[in-house]
């Protein structure tokens, strides 16, 4: 059966894990973000930043690494107005955070234009390459499943167990999560809410940007507008399906990433009796209905989306 | 530093705030005009000219204007009642290609005078049909419609190119994947002649002024401003929430539709997966500059239009990306959120 053959290929895995990377750096970005108790939509355009950013700072002769970084401080510096907008003024996370993505994305266009002419082929970067893993790349089907992957997808999955570990044994990650469930207590303790929310604001965005940057870097080699096609929504999407959890966050974007290099491939097998359209709707209705699975089972941070002002209940 | 709850919210300063945001957010564009070592000013004139210089830029103006008064109504009625529809783009395409599908056989036969209603409200439909499913999600099951209706737009712009690339494909396009065109008693008449100024624009004024009626006068309108502003008192005073909600998002959603529905009947005739520059998002813009009220929804979406449109001329005589209009239009957004902010409160020492 040609439809089950593809789970026996190591390039569906390695796929996998692929797709994964950005959206597992864009959801653990989410996901700390709403720990402290703000949702942050500007995730569409702090990704795309990110891919642009990261990509023009390579194209310019930086490191890879280096472009890693720059996409991550443009991040942290959009998560800045996102948190000078939502914690010290107040104003609606909604509202705000959508209006962070028109910007950031906006402004991203703007200045790559303006940077990179207009030119029949898009300008192109050299991207990170597969590490050789000695010993475990060489293994058969397991190698190239799933040990051939470039140096920022291992980046991701230790970012997942490093940011679970900091949210839930260290008295930081304790502050974080108390902010977002009652800053009111949070202050009583002595935690400060609103550099708590300023700092997982921020640190949230650089992941963000990052992932973005993960497209620009690695999966591909050169930016063009609108790539990253809703991949951020659907990050804020599976921080519901995750209940709010880092492990399952790295659980559901994999699992995510599986349908969708998936489809990929049924697209081919199947060929044009079904229309191509409609394997890329699967991605965006997967989330919607792991919304609707997990809405009423998530435990919500209970602070999510109220703003916090000293001395105004 | 801290801030204070004014007592009450001064008039002047909340009719000017959208002015103050405006400016603010061209200061700041600006600022990115000189970064890119181009003259600010002359960027400026070059986009008032392009938009207003001339009768031919002004009526283009208009017809950029028409479809993101209605998203800016779509947003406007939603988010006052706190439904956030952020699904304008894909309601406008959704009832734009129903149009292309009806409009171009089915009411072939009618006369103009009842074939362009007919399909205005088929196009409402569609777009309210996109709306009540995400709607019927948050009322059921609790999902936030954000989420919802933004990975929506992706579905609805797939299933789009579904239709034109398949059974909606207009056979006589070269291969090009475009949809059937409407027929010619569903081209909305032009406004002005030798323009591409249609009737849209006044069928949109008028509607704002219907929303704005409904809103102010009707006990619908104070019910879903009730739902918007505090939805569990609402509730205790007895207003019927759910159905509040849905017939909140029929209008939003409808809108919505609406403004892909005149779309393809006043300017293009048929359905491309560009059919919208975004008119949907702007349209959320539109309605925050507008601080929700209908009657400002025209102005605002006529000051974003004419971003849009001037840059284009800008762009070429100056060679600053066109992007610039964007980066301004969302720039105005958060400006406006900080000056509606300075509405409420003051800043105490």
């Amino acid at each position: 059966m040609e439809i089950l053959d593809i789970f026996a290929s190591a390039g569906l895995w390695a796929a996998v894990l692929r797709i994964a990377t950005p959206l597992i750096f864009g959801t653990l970005g989410a996901l700390l973000c709403e720990r402290s108790g703000v949702l942050n939509l500007g995730i569409e355009g702090i990704m795309t930043f990110g891919a642009m950013a990261g990509w023009l700072a390579v194209y310019n002769g930086a490191d890879l690494w280096m472009g890693l970084l720059v996409a991550a401080l443009c991040g942290a510096l959009f998560g800045l107005l996102h948190a000078a907008l939502t914690v010290t003024l107040g104003l609606s996370q909604h509202v705000t955070g959508l209006g962070i993505t028109l910007f950031a994305s906006s402004l991203s266009y703007f200045l790559f234009r303006l940077i990179v002419p207009i030119k029949g082929t898009p300008p192109t970067i050299v991207p990170f390459q597969p590490i050789d893993i000695p010993g475990l790349s060489d293994l058969p089907f397991v190698g190239p499943a799933l040990f051939t992957q470039t140096a920022p997808t291992y980046l991701a999955i230790a970012l997942a167990v490093v940011l679970g570990y900091v949210l839930f044994f260290t008295p930081l990650g304790l502050a974080v999560r108390m902010t977002g469930e009652n800053p009111h207590a949070a202050e009583a303790q002595g935690v400060n809410p609103i550099t708590v929310r300023y700092g997982a604001i921020m640190a949230g965005s650089a992941l963000m940007g990052v992932g973005g940057a993960f497209l620009t870097l690695s999966a591909f080699n050169s930016f063009f507008p609108t790539m990253i096609q809703g991949r951020g929504w659907v990050c804020i999407a599976l921080v519901v399906f995750s209940s709010w959890r880092p492990s399952r966050a790295l659980l559901g974007a994999l699992l995510f990433a599986l349908f969708d290099a998936y489809q990929l491939r049924l697209q081919t097998a199947v060929g044009k009796a079904v229309p191509y359209q409609l394997f890329l709707m699967v991605p965006y209705i997967m989330s919607i209905v792991a919304l609707v699975v997990m809405a009423r089972r998530a435990r919500v941070p209970q602070a999510l989306m109220q703003a916090y002002r000293r001395g105004e209940r | 530093m801290r801030f204070e709850r004014r007592a009450h919210r001064p008039l002047a300063l909340v009719i000017a705030s959208p002015v103050i945001a405006i400016v603010a957010a061209l200061a700041i564009s600006g600022a990115l005009i000189a970064l890119a070592g181009a003259p600010v000013l002359q960027a400026y004139y070059q986009i008032a000219v392009g938009s207003f210089g001339s009768k031919l830029a002004f009526t283009e103006t208009l017809t950029r204007a028409t479809p993101l008064i209605f998203t800016g109504l779509a947003a406007a009625v939603a988010f006052r009642a706190q439904v956030w529809n952020i699904g304008a783009e894909g309601q406008f395409y959704i009832g734009a290609i129903a149009v292309a599908a009806f409009g171009a056989q089915a009411t072939a036969g009618l006369p103009a005078a009842l074939a362009i209603p007919l399909l205005m409200l088929i196009g409402a439909i569609a777009g309210m049909i996109v709306l009540l499913l995400p709607l019927g999600l948050r009322l059921k099951f609790g999902v936030d419609e954000v989420v919802t209706t933004l990975l929506l737009n992706f579905v609805a712009v797939l299933f789009v190119s579904m239709l034109i690339e398949g059974p909606l494909k207009d056979p006589l396009a070269f291969g090009w994947p475009q949809s059937v065109p409407v027929a010619d008693n569903a081209i909305l008449p032009k406004l002005i002649e030798r323009s591409r100024l249609h009737i849209g624009l006044a069928v949109a004024i008028a509607i704002a002024v219907v929303v704005h009626v409904v809103q102010a006068r009707t006990v619908f309108g104070m019910q879903s401003k009730a739902a918007g502003l505090n939805p569990r008192a609402a509730k205790f005073a007895g207003v019927p929430l759910a159905s509040t909600l849905i017939k909140v998002a029929c209008l939003s959603g409808g809108l919505a539709g609406l403004a892909g529905a005149v779309e393809v009947m006043g300017v293009k005739g048929y359905v491309t997966t560009d059919l919208s520059p975004g008119f949907g998002y702007s349209g959320i813009i539109v309605a925050m500059l507008a601080n929700l009220h209908p009657i400002g929804v025209i102005a605002a979406a006529l000051f974003t239009a004419a971003m849009f449109v001037g840059a284009d001329g800008m762009s070429r005589a100056i060679g600053i990306p066109s992007y610039i209009a964007d980066v301004t239009v969302a720039l105005s957004l958060l400006t406006m959120l900080v000056a509606l902010f300075f509405t409420q409160y003051r800043i105490v020492k």
